[in-house]
């Protein structure tokens, strides 16, 4: 059997503190049920300590990085699930309007595709062509000169640089959570 | 918490009753919850505290039940799962 880590209540209390202040500077909002958010916290950091990432709290993480970067908190599902559900999958994320009491919380359903959809997708990837070279002509704007535009998988944010961010300076994602754009 | 694998007796065993959780999940927290306060004898696995060929095998059962593989899935008589925290469903199909 694998050890769950333990974690203290010090750094639940830190790692709390740091997402409700992230959230709140960029309109998100965690659920304000503080014992079921804190669990989920805690979650987070145990994942932190046996996988090395944030790996979902309630989905199953395979632990090779490459394999759960799509659930690595916040999941690119995050947005999907708040527009449809007013919640994240976990419900550590959620709407105004839950968090006003104004739309009640339900039991959400999965929205990350099987393993075997995911393989199928990451093999069309790689074999459609890249929108590489070929177009290079017809790029507007700042895109011109042909530096590449990246798109952060997890919010959206696009900007145009050789290499994507070490981090989104929006919602703080990693470098491999984006992909190239244009 | 710790354990992988375990069981809790309660007055209701009418029924067979299976929790495949992770042990990071709140949903499934509640879940357990739910069954214990309710009384209930289950079984219970958490598939994040298991390892090798042990996960494996469990990750195929829960598939066979729940296609999305998701938690938690709580099987019932061997017959029919409910997926996520659905306290009304437990409850009807518990008969509690
Ligand atoms: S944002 Fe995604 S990864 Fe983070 S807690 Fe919510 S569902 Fe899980």
């Amino acid at each position: 059997m694998s050890e769950r880590p333990t974690v203290t209540a010090e750094q639940i209390e830190a790692l709390y503190t740091q997402l409700d202040r992230e959230a709140r500077a960029n309109a998100y909002n965690l659920n304000p049920d503080v014992d079921f958010t804190k669990g989920l916290v805690e979650g987070l950091l145990v994942n932190e300590a046996r996988y090395g990432y944030w790996a979902c709290p309630c989905r199953l993480a395979d632990g090779v990085r490459e394999q759960d970067l799509d659930i690595i908190c916040p999941c690119d599902y995050r947005d999907p699930d708040l527009d449809a559900y007013g919640a994240c999958y976990c419900a550590l994320y959620v709407s105004d309007a839950v968090r006003d009491g104004q739309q009640a919380l339900q039991s959400i359903p999965e929205r990350r595709p099987t393993e075997e959809q995911r393989a199928a997708a990451a093999a069309a990837a790689v074999s459609a062509p890249q929108p590489e070279a070929a177009h290079e002509e017809e790029f507007v704007g700042f895109t011109r000169s042909g530096i590449p535009v990246w798109r952060c998988k997890v919010c959206g944010y696009l900007c145009a640089r050789p290499q994507p961010p070490l981090k989104c300076p929006i919602c703080k994602a990693d470098k491999d959570r984006f992909e190239r754009f244009m | 918490m710790a354990e992988p694998k375990g069981h809790f007796s309660g007055e209701h065993a009418e029924h067979t009753v299976l929790l495949y959780a992770l042990s990071t999940c709140i949903w499934c927290r509640k879940t357990r919850q739910l069954l214990e306060e309710a009384q209930v004898s289950f079984d219970y696995i958490y598939l994040d505290l298991l390892e090798g060929e042990e996960r494996r095998a469990a990750e195929q059962e829960v598939r066979q039940w729940n296609p999305a593989k998701s938690f938690p899935t709580l099987v019932i008589d061997g017959a029919e799962a409910i997926v996520g925290f659905k306290p009304d469903a437990i409850r009807e199909k518990l008969e509690l």
